[in-house]
């Protein structure tokens, strides 16, 4: 037989998730010549793109258009789409190393971190990712419910997810119905009765993790004023000489349109922003099993040996009353079965993508990850390119040095005939561009960039299945 | 960015050396492992100092017959140390400002990784990278 990586026997890889990475690795695997992939994409959901499909806020399209890349990858021959199959439950590593040399997975960080608190549980207290997965129309929180009758609303955290739910909620249903919302979500957001949304960041200022475009977005909304107290956004002496070291424009930028604020006046929009710094929630207060408030405490800021400023407790204390609660204070990968995982970080047990056997701490053979849950989740969707790359590079190489699955049944048309059998609802990538065309003609008529099918039935219906 | 996404790719092991070990011993680790500096750790694993290409070098140039010295002669015993939750690009400030190529890290006086300076370039020029693959696809589709 030829060798592996030919173009009678190539060689042959499963991609588990098909979020921005499992589209970047297969770019990388597919666009070189000199060794010669077939890339199966498998993901739980019907619909392929991940977190740009379900996590991106819906006002945020441009965004969105890093897809056009993805669907690029996905034209190529020797790239296939399995749609609607879930790995641990329709397919075991097993079943996958018997048909496959390589297996890469992407599955990105699914979880919430918790805040550890008490009252955290308590109805009206939400992880910002069910509410975004919920606007977004994720097929599995279509059925949630979010309580949106209450006036006043914290967000705890000041991330790119906190960010994206205080505008979602800032926002006007006008605003909102010229974007793919899920329709129910848009319903909902209707009847919203929120006047005020507190945004809840535990250090300075100088050290917040939104970008500029995101709070200065934040802080033009049309719908919404926004507001500080005027002490949080002073500098401590610490970000004060870090800013002055290292001059970087960036966080200047940042304090200055903090600052700005103090001297703003409120311009009677009908919903407010009050965003808060050097504050931690320690505890949500109960009103007959509903957030009712949360008790604050604040923070000073420390530096590390290295130089990082964090927050440390003071004994000072505050009241905050709040009818519901949004946390969003990060996020760490779930494992997945049979594959080794790093609990400490929260990741596939990995060295540069390489997965690890805990004992020995070398290598197993044809098993790889990328993306979120191989470094946990940072970045921009861009940073899982590079990533990926690296993984991707110790693939080939792999397959250079004949170290990888011996499967059974290597053929392609094995491999698609066992998923059907164990899937008969698979999702194609021709299916996903039918779907992408009837979405996006629903919105055309109503000047929207698309209106999402948000149940698998749905699909199924529309394509006549 | 902060170092705790460095580690995460790293597998979680952390080469270190004994006070009492040699230089020789320590060559041998740094050459096989394709590394610049171990850790020096004491009984309780608690890092004591840093052993690195650069301290060996030093070294030699006082005294050919070093490699039977041992590690806690020539080590660095004033370690700056990180922090899971250091931001990355602080890091690269302070290990620059302060010329250190590795950054032992520790959680309470216990060595959970080390951050070389190689690791922290390349994050940030993922993240750099990443920006403007992004920034490219936008401008290439929105103006075609």
């Amino acid at each position: 037989m030829s060798a592996l990586g030919t173009e009678g026997h190539p060689a042959r890889v499963a991609v588990i998730g098909a979020g921005p990475t499992g589209f970047y690795a297969a770019e990388h695997l597919l666009s070189r010549k000199d060794l010669v992939f077939d890339v199966d994409m498998i993901d739980r959901l019907p619909t392929p793109y991940g977190l740009v499909r379900y996590g991106v806020a819906p006002d945020h399209q441009k965004i969105k258009s890093v897809t056009a890349v993805y669907d690029r990858t996905a034209s190529h021959p020797r790239f296939r789409f399995f749609g609607n199959v879930a790995y641990g439950t329709h397919l075991t590593l097993e079943d996958l190393a018997d048909r496959y040399h390589q297996i890469i997975f992407c599955t990105g960080a699914q979880a919430d971190r918790r805040m550890g608190i008490p009252g955290e549980d308590l109805t009206g207290s939400y992880p910002a990712t069910e509410f975004v997965a919920w606007y977004n129309g994720h097929p599995d929180y279509t059925h949630y419910e979010f309580d949106l009758q209450q006036e006043v609303v914290a967000v705890v955290g000041i991330g790119n997810v906190a960010v994206d739910v205080t505008r979602i909620l800032l926002r006007s249903a006008d605003e909102l119905a010229r974007t793919d919302i899920a329709d129910y979500a848009l319903d909902a957001l209707r009847e919203s009765q929120v006047k005020e949304v507190h945004m809840l960041g535990r250090r300075g200022p100088a050290q917040a993790a939104f970008t500029n475009p995101e709070i200065q977005e934040l802080t033009e909304l049309a719908n919404a004023d926004a507001t500080v107290h005027p002490d949080e956004v002073e500098l401590d002496d610490l970000s004060k000489a870090a800013i002055d070291r290292t001059r970087d424009h960036t966080t200047m930028k940042k304090v200055e349109i903090l600052q700005s604020l103090v001297t703003r006046n409120a311009q009677g929009r009908p919903r407010r922003l009050i965003l808060r710094f050097l504050v931690s929630p320690t505890e949500l207060t109960n009103q007959d099993g509903h957030v009712h408030g949360m008790r604050l405490v604040r923070n000073r800021l420390e530096a590390t040996p290295a130089g990082t400023l964090v927050a440390k407790a003071t004994e000072q204390v505050e009241d905050l009353p709040a009818g519901v609660v949004f946390r969003s204070v990060g996020y760490q990968g779930v494992p997945l079965p049979e594959v080794p995982f790093n609990d400490k970080w929260g990741v596939i047990l990995n060295e540069k993508g390489r997965v690890l056997d805990p004992q020995t701490k070398e290598p197993l053979p044809g098993l790889y990850a990328a993306g979120w849950i191989k470094r946990g989740p940072t970045g921009v969707i861009g940073t899982n390119k590079p990533d990926a790359a690296e993984t991707a590079a110790n693939m080939r190489e792999d397959v250079g040095n004949d170290i990888v699955l011996t499967p059974t049944h290597p053929r392609a048309e094995d491999a698609e005939a066992f998923i059907r059998e164990r899937q008969p609802l698979v999702f194609t990538y021709a299916d996903w561009r039918t779907l992408n065309q009837i979405e996006v003609s629903r919105g055309g008529e109503m000047g929207r960039p698309r209106v999402k099918f948000t149940r698998v039935e749905d699909m199924l219906a529309a394509l006549h299945r | 960015m902060n170092i705790t996404h460095v580690l995460a790719g790293k597998g979680g092991q952390v080469h270190t050396a004994r006070p009492e070990q040699t230089i020789r011993e320590v060559l041998a680790v740094l050459a096989a492992r394709n590394i610049g500096a171990l850790v020096v750790v004491d009984e309780g694993d608690r890092p004591v100092g840093i052993i690195s290409e650069r301290d060996i070098v030093r070294a030699a140039v006082r005294d050919e017959q070093l490699f039977r010295h041992t590690v806690a002669e020539l080590m660095t015993k004033e370690l700056v140390v990180g922090a899971p939750e250091d931001d990355l690009r602080v890091v690269a400030h302070t290990m620059t400002e302060r010329r250190i190529r590795h950054l032992p890290v520790v959680v309470g006086d216990r060595l959970i990784g080390i951050v070389s300076i190689g690791d922290v370039v390349k994050a940030q020029r993922d993240e750099y990278e990443g920006e403007i693959a992004i920034l490219e696809t936008r401008v290439k589709t929105e103006h075609p």
